[in-house]
């Protein structure tokens, strides 16, 4: 569980520096805040040191996704170790220049919120046991990477820079994940343990191949391999603490991180040495040429790392033992020696406000300290003898020796080797010659030394790269053999750490390296003119922003012809899409089922007829809207009868009591609409819709037909057999609505509750009655017959709701029906008597009724939770009263009463709201209604 | 029957459909409470048409009609109800707004 911990410490720092009070200086308190994890997180890591050492592997698990055998694995052999020593290290170090980098005047707060995301996402990363999680940390480290790249949002350049590194790196996150995915399907397991002792059945495999270019893709991208190079200068326009840190120790360096990770059950087939070794070749070849006239500090560098990450790759590809140590050795030296050269460049743009090398000079008079920090760090970079990038080269030139010799072939890898030892050698020295040349004027501002906190970090890297130089057996080599150890997954190769192995190769190579990279130095001139001219017009970075451009400007194109704007077209096309979707599958394949057809009676044919002429009616007489709606009301009330045909008595009365208040609605709301269409659409779209409208119905028809013809198989045997021992009652539709199906029938009426809230919320602060259509208002009242009768109606119409609502559980009725039929009541009082004489007699609220009905099926629920029941579980009980007979108590009817209040509350919201009244004259403002209702 | 059935539900559906592409409000509405009822009818078909006793149960009677596609579909028309009085008052609301029943919300041709 420690392992966790480490992971979650830089995590915790994530939010605290947004919560932070925002005055005054908040520098040393942010980098404090941060430190304080960070530190305790490299604790941790140092703590479990012997450990590791001893070749103990700690790992701690916690399951994920059991189902998919997935588990959230944390694991700490010696390459991870090494890595989140890197990690931690750096990072503190950064933390600690970048308090005196930034400015105070910046968004500070985001700056530190976004590294401590970085930094937990890297170290997660590299901790990773699990190879799906590992995917997981690396996607959150393209993602904050982005956020730091971009920091300075105010700049074009910086929020370029932060989008293409995003999508460079999210697109080979993508094939990553691909990879990954297959990696584990082959492999039987996505336990990092497990898949690296797969070698053998996974590269026998005939899908290692998509797999590796798969897994490749993300390690190139990430690293920024040639061709995906490119993006790794334009994250330069990010603050120099964040490129120090991402594109030395982290972000770039997890995707050779992948590499070593994966190495032993990638490495060693020819696929793997072709491709990575040749793509590492030329990453480092294509980056010293570029860097090598860069003008920019910052670019001179950034090309640097491009190249420097390809003599990784390039180690790595070599397959051999020795090339992964070298490789492991170069990842750690090349990340203290280019952290702390961005962190001199940074310091340089800082003090003289400007990182042009052609305007740079002299800084030796201003700042001797830094010099000697910067230029140490640099001839690191170029291998002089002495300093720890030296070492690793020279691993690196007896390896190409060693590989060009196993292949029997022409010596090329040497050769390119020492091209590239030369060039870098010759931009470290161009890198050099700004401290030196000039007299140290006619920058932006005069430099000098920087505070000396800003200079610690600087000096602990350096300290690091020297000791490392000397001493490189006592200061590294026991952190080395335990990381290249784990990436061999064996035993280690025999191999002398020393600064001095005699006169050999390897030593001519570097000496010609030298002398070649000073003498290309001293003639940099004649290049620059050269390379002007053959400097390709066309890049692969301007290949990115044409496929940039086109895919936007594509997005843009069909965004625009599908989202112009038109409701009627998206209904069109929405419609469309889903009888292709429909019919795709079923054309040529459609059949009728075997069952026996049921016999058909006359007064079916009739009904399906009149139900068929009614529904075309409405269809072609929409423009005559009241006749639409005499016509749809038709529908409905046949529908109501098909449902007693089809044995259905509930649903039948919820039919037509529904239709009798979907009517009146609809009449009501014609009030405020046009009475008539204008005719709208050609002839030409209205034949299109017809086909449409053919197509879709024939399709409905045919599914319908298709599944009517086959047997069913249903669940409902189990209802139809529980409903009276479990639930209680005999009408198993009200059981299973308000019994076994409890919550789903508290969902919706929720649902009928939201929409009528909705429906008052939608016509709140509107006048309605400015929007009338048709002029004066008729004033006549309703026959008095009606009123009369009405009121005299209206408590047997409620206690025949209350029947219906008594009875639901074991005959037709229930809390809908008995909710419909009340609402049904009260409106025809409203009709007959007017609103104002209901509502001033009934003072009916029908918000809180809603409210209550609710709350009243929710406690039924509860009710069940205080008694150690799920929750809405029913129960019921006889009870014999005298006089009465045996009746039934069950909480199930409660639930039903909730039903009923909130149905009766929704609907008669809903109406009251749209048909409220009209104001009245003054003259009978009195009592209006009531007065006019009664006079004769 | 079950061919009558499929036609019933058939042409509910391509009126509901045709109604459902047209430009104003209103017919809109209506189309919708046509595919409604059209779908209603489709799922308590999905219990089968042939012989059986409504759900109740009785002494004597053992061959029910599935009641599962009953209780499916009677909460559906109550809320099939309380969304169209929904798309209603959208209707009312958006010609308040824009001063026109086009669905698009300006008179298009």
């Amino acid at each position: 569980m420690t392992l966790f911990l480490t992971v979650l410490l830089p995590f915790l720092a994530v939010l605290p520096p947004l919560l932070v009070r925002r005055h005054g200086d908040q520098r040393s308190r942010l980098a404090g805040l941060c430190a304080i994890p960070t530190a305790a997180a490299l604790a941790l890591v140092v703590a479990a040191a012997r450990d590791v050492f001893a070749g103990a592997v700690p790992q701690a698990s916690v399951a994920w996704i059991p189902s998919l055998g997935l588990h959230a694995t944390l694991r700490m052999d010696g390459y991870a170790w090494v890595f989140a020593c890197l990690v931690l290290g750096i990072g503190l170090l950064i933390l600690l220049y970048a308090r005196y980098y930034l400015s105070a005047r910046e968004d500070l707060p985001r700056f530190f919120s976004a590294i401590m995301l970085f930094m937990g996402s890297m170290l997660g990363l590299v901790l990773a046991g699990n190879i799906i999680l590992l995917v997981v940390f690396w996607e959150l480290t393209s993602l904050s990477s982005f956020l730091l790249i971009g920091y300075w949002r105010h700049d074009e350049d910086a929020r370029a820079g932060a989008r293409m590194a995003l999508i460079v790196t999210g697109v080979g996150g993508l094939a990553l994940l691909g990879g990954v995915l297959l990696l584990g399907a082959i492999a039987g397991s996505h336990e990092l343990s497990a898949v690296l002792a797969a070698a053998g059945s996974v590269q026998q495999h005939p899908l290692y191949v998509p797999m590796l270019v798969l897994v490749l893709l993300g390690a190139f991208t990430k690293s920024a391999q040639f061709p995906f190079h490119f993006w790794l200068p334009r994250a330069m326009a990010a603050p120099t603490p964040v490129s120090a840190y991402l594109h030395s120790a982290t972000m770039v360096k997890a995707g050779v991180f992948l590499l070593g990770r994966l190495h032993p059950v990638l490495s060693g087939t020819p696929e793997w040495f072709y491709i990575v070794s040749i793509t590492g070749m030329a990453t480092l070849l294509l980056g010293a040429y570029r860097a090598m006239f860069a003008h920019d500090l910052k670019g001179l560098l950034a090309f640097s790392t491009v190249s420097h990450l390809g003599l990784i790759t390039l180690l790595f590809g070599f397959s051999s033992p020795l090339g992964a140590v070298a490789a492991v050795f170069h990842i750690m030296n090349h990340a203290t020696f280019k952290a702390s050269l961005f962190m001199a460049a940074g310091i340089i743009d800082h003090e003289t406000g400007t990182r042009d090398m052609r305007i740079l000079n002299g800084l030796w008079r201003h700042m001797p300290y830094t010099t000697a920090l910067a230029v140490l760090a640099a001839a690191a970079m170029a291998g002089v003898p002495l300093l720890n990038g030296f070492l690793s080269k020279e691993m690196f030139f007896a390896e190409s020796l060693f590989i060009a010799e196993m292949r029997g072939l022409r010596p090329i890898e040497p050769v390119l080797a020492v091209v590239a030892g030369i060039f870098s050698v010759a931009y470290s020295l161009r890198f050099i010659r700004i401290f030196f040349r000039g007299s140290g004027t006619g920058m932006p501002r005069a430099p000098q030394e920087p505070p000396r906190f800003m200079r610690i970090p600087v000096e602990v890297l350096v300290l690091v790269v020297v000791l490392v130089g000397i001493l490189p057996g006592l200061v590294i080599g026991p952190s080395l053999a335990i990381g290249a150890r784990a990436v061999l997954g064996g035993d280690l190769p025999y191999y002398h750490l020393t600064m001095w192995h005699g006169l050999n190769l390897p030593l001519l190579m570097s000496v010609i390296a030298l002398a070649g990279g000073t003498l290309l130095f001293l003639v940099r001139r004649k290049l620059y003119a050269v390379y002007g001219r053959v400097h390709p017009p066309v890049t692969i970075e301007a290949g990115y922003q044409g496929v940039a451009r086109a895919a936007s400007a594509g997005a843009a194109w069909l965004t625009g012809t599908l989202d112009n704007g038109s409701l009627q077209r998206y209904v069109l096309l929405l419609v469309g899409m889903a009888l292709l979707a429909g019919a795709v599958p079923v054309i040529g394949r459609f059949s009728a089922g075997a069952l026996p057809r049921t016999p058909v009676d006359a007064v079916t044919v009739a009904g399906t007829l009149m139900l068929v002429t009614a529904a075309v009616a409405t269809a072609a007489l929409h423009r005559h809207r009241l006749v639409a709606l005499i016509a749809i009301s038709a529908v409905g009330v046949i529908v109501s009868a098909g449902f007693v045909r089809l044995a259905a008595p509930d649903l039948a009365l919820t039919q037509l009591l529904v239709e009798i208040v979907t009517i009146l609605l609809v009449l009501l709301a014609l009030d405020y609409l046009p009475r008539r269409s204008p005719p709208d659409t050609r002839a030409a779209s209205r034949v299109r819709d017809i086909g449409i409208a053919a197509a879709a119905g024939a399709g409905v028809a045919a599914l319908a037909w298709g599944v009517l013809t086959r047997p069913a198989d249903s669940i409902s045997r189990y209802f139809i057999e529980q409903s009276k021992p479990a639930g209680g009652g005999t009408n198993i539709v009200n059981v299973i609505l308000v019994d076994f199906r409890g919550f789903d029938t508290l969902g919706e009426i929720a649902v009928l509750g939201i929409a009528a809230l909705g429906v008052v919320l939608l016509l709140s602060g509107v006048d309605l009655t400015a929007s009338r259509q048709h002029g004066e208002v008729a004033r006549d009242r309703a026959p008095l017959f009606l009123t009369m009768i009405t009121r005299a109606l209206l408590p047997f119409a409620l206690l025949f709701a209350l029947f219906l609502l008594l009875r639901g559980h074991n005959l037709p009725g229930g809390g809908f029906i008995a909710g419909l039929m009340a609402a049904v009541a009260l409106i025809l009082h409203y009709v007959a008597s007017g609103t104002h004489w209901t509502e001033s007699r009934l003072r009916l609220r029908y918000r809180p009724l809603i409210a209550i009905g609710l709350l009243t099926a929710l406690a039924t629920g509860l009710g069940a939770l205080a008694f150690g029941h799920p929750f809405l579980s029913a129960t019921f009980t006889y009870v014999d009263l005298p006089g009465f007979g045996e009746i039934e108590l069950a909480t199930a009817l409660v639930f039903d009463v909730g039903v009923f209040l909130t149905v009766v509350g929704a609907v008669m919201l809903m109406l009251s709201r749209l048909g409220e009244p009209v104001p009245e004259s003054p003259a009978d403002a009195a009592f209006p209604t009531e007065a006019a209702a009664w006079k004769p | 029957m079950e061919a009558l059935m499929a036609v019933a539900v058939g042409a509910l559906v391509a009126c509901g459909v045709y109604l459902l592409l047209r430009a104003r409000t209103y017919p809109v509405i209506l189309g919708i409470m046509l595919l409604g009822y059209g779908v209603n009818l489709f799922l308590v078909g999905m219990g089968r048409v042939g012989a059986g006793a409504a759900p109740i149960l009785t002494e004597g009677t053992s061959d029910y009609v599935d009641p599962l596609p009953h209780a499916l579909v009677l909460t559906a028309i109550v809320i099939g109800f309380g969304m169209a009085a929904f798309i209603v008052v959208l209707a009312l609301r958006t010609r308040i707004a824009t001063d026109t029943d086009h669905v698009d919300g300006e008179e298009v041709l």
